[in-house]
């Protein structure tokens, strides 16, 4: 399967509305696609100035950004993404 | 419960306000901000209306504003008005909390409920048990009359269906005092003559009706003025960012304050005396002696365990060192403590050196606010860094280890730790005072896991504890 990128945002609007709780993520992914995740922190990715993406915090998997992230929120794309029901 | 809707919609509000002020917006601005988040014809409440929101958007904007809901008069003052005052204060003023009615649901009227496990068996022994007659069968289930119903949990033991449940009011469960009680409506009061001011009711009400005044508005002011604002941090504060201790000295610099100090150096000396204290006091035969730091276990002990007031350690806390070292360096200035802490703004409040208070979530609101991206800052140097021991206090068992350290050589030291107040830990430390103390030094922590977990936090505090414990290896 391909391998899937998880980019936190960390920037100071993200890490305050929410995004301090998704850097322990990696706790919550299934051990099953363990091996194909890869979860980065990233200093400030700017969609926070831009507002057609909402509000922070911000989360992109691969292409996709996610916006008022949660940690269910991810996992929930992660299913779709990987097409289990993890 | 740390991240949650009422804890990120606190932080909206808190961004939001700052904004406006440093923009000098804030009185033109503020009566539209309910309306601007819940418009007209708008699906985006969770409460019953869209008027209902914004009704409690308006109470929380007055506490974060500095006000005392239970104090409205007026009804129909609007809160470009209560800004108006905000602005023109001189100094704050008790109480520390305050109960937006709006949005308290007056939580279950009796613990006990009767689930539909109920088999409305022949034994009845919930009926026949009950010393208030408060159960009463309805379509062949037991109901409880709350009216009735003395929270005696009778029910519950007596039946053999396990049908009866313990339903907590979250806020009277959380304070270990007994302090938050509901009144005449049902709505929770809070009495200050018990209050410990350690926050726990704040963030364990699921509707987010406890809140804190806040006195960001007043220190906000402060940085726009030409006075010298100083910085005091905790020392839990190099966990609270996703970046390098220098890199978060350096950002609260550029929000405007003109040095930041290190509450740290204040728990150094509160470290040296305190194990100087302990010393004397072992030799002097005293059984056992107890930290003083976290005010909120000194107002417990003050207030409900008042026999324990000899066993506690007469060192005064890091706030009270480090204040006379700001107060002497920069006699005109604005001292500001900023930290993960309720308690220390009824510290603050009570010492002559002390200006304001904010909270570890307050100072990200105030970056958010200025944009300043903490990660992207210089790493500033420190000129006048503290020592290990002293930044070892926020996460539990540090005070320990540094009156460890201090002491050197293991002379009987036989520590007990308290980590974090409970009803159950209150009656413990009772039992301490009539003789009962397993060890020579206790510590206590009204937070579980120290300063790093506190009610004013933004991270995770395990996140928060391992940087702390990096920096004092």
């Amino acid at each position: 399967m391909k391998k899937i990128t998880i980019k936190i945002c960390t920037g100071t609007a993200c890490y305050v509305l929410g995004g301090a709780n998704i850097l322990m993520l990696e706790d919550y992914i299934p051990g099953e696609i363990k091996d194909i995740v890869g979860i980065e922190g990233s200093a400030c990715l700017e969609l926070c100035k831009q507002s057609q993406y909402g509000k922070p915090p911000f989360v992109v998997v691969n292409e996709k950004v996610i916006t008022e992230a949660t940690v269910p929120k991810i996992l929930d794309y992660l299913n779709k993404l990987t097409g289990k029901d993890l | 419960m740390y991240e949650n809707n009422a804890t990120l919609r606190r932080r909206d509000l808190l961004i939001k306000l700052s904004r406006l002020l440093f923009e000098d917006k804030l009185i033109s601005h503020i009566d539209r901000i309910a309306v601007q988040m819940f418009p007209k014809r708008s699906d985006s409440s969770t409460r019953c209306c869209i008027y209902k929101s914004r009704a409690i958007i308006k109470y929380r904007t007055m506490a974060i504003l500095g006000f005392s809901i239970e104090d409205e008069y007026d009804e129909l003052m609007p809160l470009s008005k209560y800004a108006q005052m905000a602005l023109e204060r001189e100094k704050v003023e008790f109480p520390i909390l305050t109960v937006i009615d709006e949005a308290c649901s007056s939580c279950v009227k009796a613990n006990y409920v009767v689930t539909n496990v109920c088999r409305g068996c022949f034994a009845r022994p919930c009926m026949m048990n009950c010393p208030k007659k408060a159960i009463s069968m309805h379509d062949g289930q037991a109901k409880i009359d709350p009216a009735k119903c003395v929270n005696c949990g009778l029910c519950m033991k007596a039946c053999p269906y396990h049908a009866v449940i313990y339903v907590p009011v979250p806020c009277e469960e959380s304070c270990p005092v007994g302090a938050i009680t509901k009144d005449e409506l049902g709505l929770e009061k809070i009495d200050y003559s018990k209050c410990i001011y350690c926050g726990k009711c704040t963030r364990e009400c699921p509707f987010g009706a406890i809140m804190e005044k806040s006195q960001i508005i007043d220190v906000i002011k402060q940085l726009k003025s030409n006075k010298k604002v100083i910085a005091i941090v905790a020392p839990a504060v190099v966990g609270q960012f996703p970046a390098e201790f220098e890199k978060i000295v350096s950002a609260i610099k550029q929000a405007g304050f003109a040095d930041v100090v290190e509450a740290a150096i204040g728990a150094d000396i509160t470290a040296v005396k305190e194990t100087a204290e302990f010393k004397e006091r072992i030799a002097h035969g005293s059984e056992f002696m107890t930290t003083s730091c976290c005010p909120a276990y000194t107002e417990a002990v003050k207030k409900h365990v008042p026999e324990l007031e000899k066993f506690v350690s007469a060192t005064h806390t890091p706030m009270h060192y480090i204040a006379e070292i700001v107060r002497k360096k920069y006699r005109d200035a604005i001292a500001v403590f900023i930290g993960p802490c309720v308690a220390k703004r009824k510290e603050a409040i009570e010492n002559p050196y002390m200006d304001y208070v904010l909270t570890f979530e307050e100072l990200g609101a105030l970056f958010v606010a200025k944009g300043i991206e903490v990660g992207q800052c210089d790493q500033a140097s420190i000129e006048n860094p503290a020592q290990r021991i002293g930044r070892m206090f926020p996460v539990s068992g540090g005070v320990t280890c540094a009156i460890k350290e201090t002491l050197g050589t293991d002379n009987g030291f036989n520590p007990v730790l308290i980590d974090g107040l409970s009803k159950q830990s209150v009656k413990t430390l009772k039992t301490y005072a009539k003789g009962a103390c397993p060890g020579n030094f206790v510590e206590v922590m009204s937070c579980e896991g120290g300063c790093v977990a506190g009610p004013g936090v933004l991270s995770n505090p395990k996140i928060a504890a391992v940087k702390v414990k990096n920096l004092t290896k």
